[in-house]
């Protein structure tokens, strides 16, 4: 079946079976491989992608057919002109990434819920991120990183 | 695991799902939120040969807190109900208590009550708090729309009152009187696991500070979850007390019948969901201003 998605502002129209999960379809189809896949059945949020602006959603429990005709933000679709999105440069001053694996996953969630709470509190970012698992254990500076992103995205002039 | 492979139908309206259901019979499986049929069908334990996506069908997405009944369409999200404008009405704090420990705040964006009924995971959240809160469940089939009571809709594990070709449309919650309050307890390994043990009551106080009635039942305590019929009986027309927690504790104690995995022993999740009753209604008292 065709589906026709926007990915990070880009159109793209693929023929697929209708069983191709979206975390596939986004890596193999269309080499956005920013998108990790880790347990592979909704536990554990390394897959994690943007719908439709503001809703973060596991890619792995997820057809493809489904995102027809919807928007999705990636990894790769953060940064801009060449310039890191404040939450991928928060994760790099607060040293938010040990392996890196769940890292797009994170981000991806956070990015959601900064479009719903600009000024989330630790124990928000917590919750928040509650369904993305670090093997690394790299919680706390995770935290700091949103929190330091947040802070930027509201006040973009300080940050700079 | 990739899934088998299936027919994908995408209808706009309930009407054309429902045909579309009416046609295909058996084959067909309803995809709501997914989140637990996909993993399912990744994992081969479930292989419909065709999907019915009903995540399109924009008139089943509602959520009306009306006088008589709250209405949750097929496609409201977990994540539509926790952030509800009426959801911190005391009157909903089971409701909302179970919205917000429902697997994890991402599944919760997809995830829909109604799907969560109808999959009837024997430790499923929204199956212990329709069972407390006494929810029915709206099914069309082929002779019209009926209403059917959660204690008769949730058949066994897996397993509901929904027939073949037939469609869940929406469960409506009783909108109960404004002395009442709920309370979700749910022991879980960690966020998004299944829970171990959890409860779900609500009480309603008459006017001279006795329970008019009370709603108890569990989740991961049997072949799906039940109501503690006894708990119910013993505090109904009672003052809430230590006491009376306690009696409904035992209560659900006795009633408790859950299969030992790697959550726990029988004795243990037995143990969890006396516990956990008693902790439920003295915070659902708590809530309603009286100490027990």
């Amino acid at each position: 079946m065709k589906v026709h998605v926007t990915i990070n502002g880009v159109s793209y129209e693929k023929d697929v079976e209708p069983r191709t999960l979206l975390a596939y379809f986004l890596r193999e189809e269309c080499g956005l491989t920013g998108v990790h896949v880790g347990c592979d059945t909704s536990s554990c949020g390394c897959c994690v992608v943007v719908l439709d602006g503001d809703r973060a959603v596991k890619s792995c429990s997820m057809f493809a057919a489904q995102a027809d005709g919807h928007e999705i933000l990636t990894v790769e679709g953060l940064a801009a002109g060449g310039k890191l999105h404040a939450l991928q440069q928060g994760f790099w001053d607060q040293h938010g990434l040990q392996c890196g694996y769940c890292t797009p996953g994170m981000l991806m969630t956070a990015y959601a819920m900064l479009q719903h709470n600009a000024a989330p509190s630790e124990a928000d970012i917590r919750e928040g991120l509650a369904g993305n698992l670090c093997r690394c254990t790299g919680y706390q500076n995770i935290v700091k990183s949103v929190q330091q992103a947040a802070g930027a995205l509201r006040e973009p002039v300080a940050a700079t | 695991m990739i899934p088998a492979a299936f027919e994908y139908l995408r209808p706009h309206t309930a009407d054309e799902a429902f045909a579309f259901l009416q046609q295909h019979g058996g084959e067909a499986r309803v995809l709501a939120g997914g989140q637990s049929l996909i993993p399912a069908m990744r994992f081969r334990l479930a292989r419909p040969g065709v999907l019915v996506d009903i995540n399109s069908v924009n008139d089943l997405s509602y959520l009306r807190a009306g006088d008589k009944v709250l209405a949750i369409g097929a496609i409201a999200r977990d994540r539509d109900i926790e952030r509800a404008p009426w959801i911190k009405d005391r009157r909903w704090s089971l409701i909302h208590d179970a919205s917000r420990v429902v697997a994890d705040p991402v599944v919760r964006q997809m995830g829909t009550v109604v799907g969560s009924l109808c999959h009837n995971d024997p430790a499923g959240d929204w199956t212990a708090v329709a069972l407390a809160s006494r929810a029915e469940v709206v099914v069309r089939g082929k002779a019209g729309t009926r209403h059917v009571k959660i204690d008769a809709f949730l058949v066994d594990s897996y397993t509901t009152a929904v027939e073949e070709g037939e469609m869940a449309l929406a469960v409506e919650f009783p909108v109960p009187d404004d002395r009442t309050a709920g309370s979700y307890q749910k022991m879980e390994r960690k966020v998004g696991d299944f829970a171990t043990a959890a409860a779900a009551v609500q009480v309603t106080l008459k006017a001279d500070g006795t329970i008019g009635s009370a709603g108890v039942a569990l989740s991961a305590a049997g072949a799906c979850a039940v109501r503690v019929d006894a708990a119910e009986q013993l505090l109904a027309g009672q003052k809430p007390s230590a006491e009376l927690c306690r009696a409904a504790s035992d209560a659900a104690w006795h009633r408790s019948a859950p299969q030992a995995d790697l959550r726990g022993s029988v004795e243990f999740k037995k143990h969890l969901a006396g516990v956990l009753v008693a902790r439920g209604l003295r915070q659902a008292f708590a809530r309603l201003g009286v100490q027990a």
